[in-house]
């Protein structure tokens, strides 16, 4: 889909060459490190300091380099008090259930409209691409009102499906893995149908197997979105034993600053330990998402 | 339903039909299950109902509710274009149009040019881009609910909060942040551009590693400048993404809730209340519970943007054709 990386961009070598030059764009390039450390890294370090002073200390000098003493009184607070622990595991299992779906949709859906593609695929290749175009506040209300009366069986009020099943229907997932089935050597497929391959063994053994990269981007994405979704959750997810993390922080906003902050630093630690383990596919992910939406 | 809707720039083309007009068989039940039909139809189903019930249905339905009075608990009445003519007269409608539309411009301002020369920088490092690229993405992976708490813990305004320390170091302060009616919204769209400016650096990153290394070879021919490069090579080569990231940037905060609802709720004095949080106001909270107007006024909201996005398409390709 891009270039390979050439060994140069904007400036030449003999840019390069040029001190003025060079000096420029190297101090330019230390100056945007130390910003970046600042403003990216700043504000987590301190949330991470104060997650580890006592409140006294958080009230009286937050910005001592570093605290005057260090507590585990916060986290020991936030874990075995306010349980996060326990909405920490349902954050968990709503990530999961809506990556099961959203995977689900998006490789079968895909399947469908860019290998099988049956005659009434053009339609429905219309028909998901034109929920592209519909902002998501039309859907709120409306989605509310069928998770609260379904045509089957009774409310999915506190119900994890309710978050599962509407994170499936994203056209962008759909569009992303049918475009890259695309790019898939057809070849391949015939070849396996010639052989007897019936469309359940093309979707299991080739395809699937040849679109881990795919997979790979939804599934950085869903995670995620789940991880970062509020105003769904917390108007379908309001009972104690199904509340993710994001929802019940937001109840948390008064307690004492010290354990609040190490709440925010336990519910950052799974998001950030899982970009810094898989860095290169989540930048590629937000990169390809710039090029899918150009 | 949290991802912002992407308008794509240029629709996919329907895959085209595989078989040959001449090479179709009889169109009988048995024959359409023999040839694949029904496996289709079966792979076809996760998505047909996922979209159904939760995308297409309630697209239909959203219509249907503005046209009625309903608490969804009692039985709906249709009331014709009432909620509309209340949601129109709503005293409050021209100051959360306002504020959503400064919200808006200032997210503009802050966090459309600030990445472009981030990303120009970052593209000529030639080690440890990497390094600068997950710096810039942190905080995009942080959950927002933890920004904005966060967030709100700096803004505290007493003399001895995070930034009033800061500025006192300074001999400035301290101010009331949030509490002021003037500058409440410009500090819920500073956290705001922290969580998102580095989802637009990699955005544009990307972009230009796509830029033809010969264009700027060219251009060195002709004997331009590096200032030359960039102004007559690597922007006008990033105009489409520059194009669309706008645009989106656009609806998203068009549609934003999360800031003004957990930092101020609104306040102070209906100086921080968007589109979005009347919308929720007016369906879940005590003083509305009433679904049918807040469907409308989303209806309108989704109406305007898509009629923006329309007008700004039409008008960004003449100028790319000109």
């Amino acid at each position: 889909m891009r270039a390979a990386p050439a060994d140069r961009a904007i400036l030449s070598s003999s840019d390069w060459r040029r001190r003025p030059v060079r000096w420029t764009w190297r101090s330019m390039h230390l100056i945007l490190l130390v910003l970046l450390v600042i403003w990216c890294v700043g504000p987590l370090a301190l949330m991470i300091k104060f997650a580890f002073t006592p409140t006294q200390d958080i009230l009286i000098h937050p910005m001592s380099l570093l605290p005057e003493q260090w507590t585990l009184r916060n986290i020991d607070m936030a874990w075995n008090r306010y349980h996060i622990g326990r909405y920490f595991l349902n954050t968990i299992w709503v990530a999961l259930g809506s990556w099961l779906v959203q995977v689900l949709v998006a490789t079968t859906g895909g399947f469908v409209l860019s290998v099988l593609r049956p005659r009434w695929a053009i339609a429905l290749n219309w028909a998901v691409l034109t929920t592209l175009f519909v902002p998501a506040v039309v859907l709120l209300i409306p989605l509310y009102k069928i998770i609260v009366d379904p045509p089957l069986g009774s409310s999915l009020i506190n119900n994890y499906l309710a978050v599962w099943l509407p994170a499936g229907a994203s056209a962008f997932n759909v569009v992303l893995v049918a475009r890259f089935f695309d790019s898939l050597p057809r070849e391949i497929f015939e070849a396996a149908t010639v052989d007897g391959a019936g469309p359940l063994r093309l979707f299991t053994t080739i395809v699937l197997p040849m679109s881990r990269p795919i997979i790979g981007v939804v599934s950085v994405f869903a995670v995620i979105a789940s991880w970062k979704d509020f105003l769904w959750p917390f108007l379908v997810l309001k009972s104690e034993g199904v509340m993710p993390l994001s929802v019940y922080l937001q109840s948390m906003a008064n307690v004492d600053k010290g354990t609040l902050m190490a709440a925010l630093s336990i519910a950052t630690l799974i998001p950030i330990a899982l970009f810094l383990a898989f860095q290169r596919m989540f930048l590629r992910g937000a990169g390809l998402s710039g090029a899918i939406k150009g | 339903m949290t991802e912002l809707m992407a308008p794509g720039r240029e629709v996919a083309p329907g895959p085209a039909p595989r078989v040959p007009d001449s090479q179709r068989r009889a169109h009988t039940p048995a024959s359409w299950a023999r040839g694949g039909g029904l496996s289709s139809l079966l792979f076809a189903l996760p998505l047909l109902v996922v979209f159904g019930l939760f995308s297409w249905w309630p697209i239909v339905s959203a219509v249907v509710m503005s046209l009625q009075k309903t608490n969804l608990v009692d039985p709906a009445t249709f009331v014709g274009l009432d909620n509309f003519r209340t949601v129109l007269t709503d005293p409050l409608l021209p100051t959360v149009i306002r504020n959503t539309g400064w919200f808006a411009l200032l997210a503009l301002i802050f966090g459309y040019p600030i990445p472009l020369v981030a990303a120009v920088l970052m593209s000529e490092l030639r080690r440890r881009k990497g390094l600068y690229s997950v710096l810039a993405y942190l905080p995009v992976v942080v959950p927002p609910v933890v920004a904005v708490l966060l967030w709100k813990v700096f803004y505290d305004p007493g003399p001895k909060g995070v930034f009033n320390t800061v500025l006192g170091w300074f001999g400035l302060g301290p101010f009331p942040w949030l509490a002021d009616s003037t500058w409440a919204m410009p500090l819920l769209v500073l956290e705001a551009t922290w969580a998102a400016a580095g989802g637009t650096v990699i955005i544009y990153l990307a972009a230009m590693i796509s830029v033809p290394v010969e264009l700027y070879d060219a251009a060195e021919v002709d004997g331009a400048s590096i200032w030359h490069k960039i102004w007559h090579v690597t922007l006008p080569q990033l105009r489409g993404v520059l194009f669309v990231t706008l645009i989106l940037q656009i609806i998203g905060t068009a549609q934003v809730f999360l800031e003004p609802f957990l930092f101020t709720n609104g306040g102070p004095n209906h100086a921080t209340e968007t589109i979005m949080l009347r919308v929720y106001e007016l369906a879940f909270t005590n003083l509305g519970n009433n679904f049918g107007e807040a469907t409308a006024l989303s209806l309108l909201l989704a109406a305007f943007l898509a009629l923006a996005s329309l007008g700004y398409f039409r008008l960004t390709r003449s100028w790319s054709t000109s």
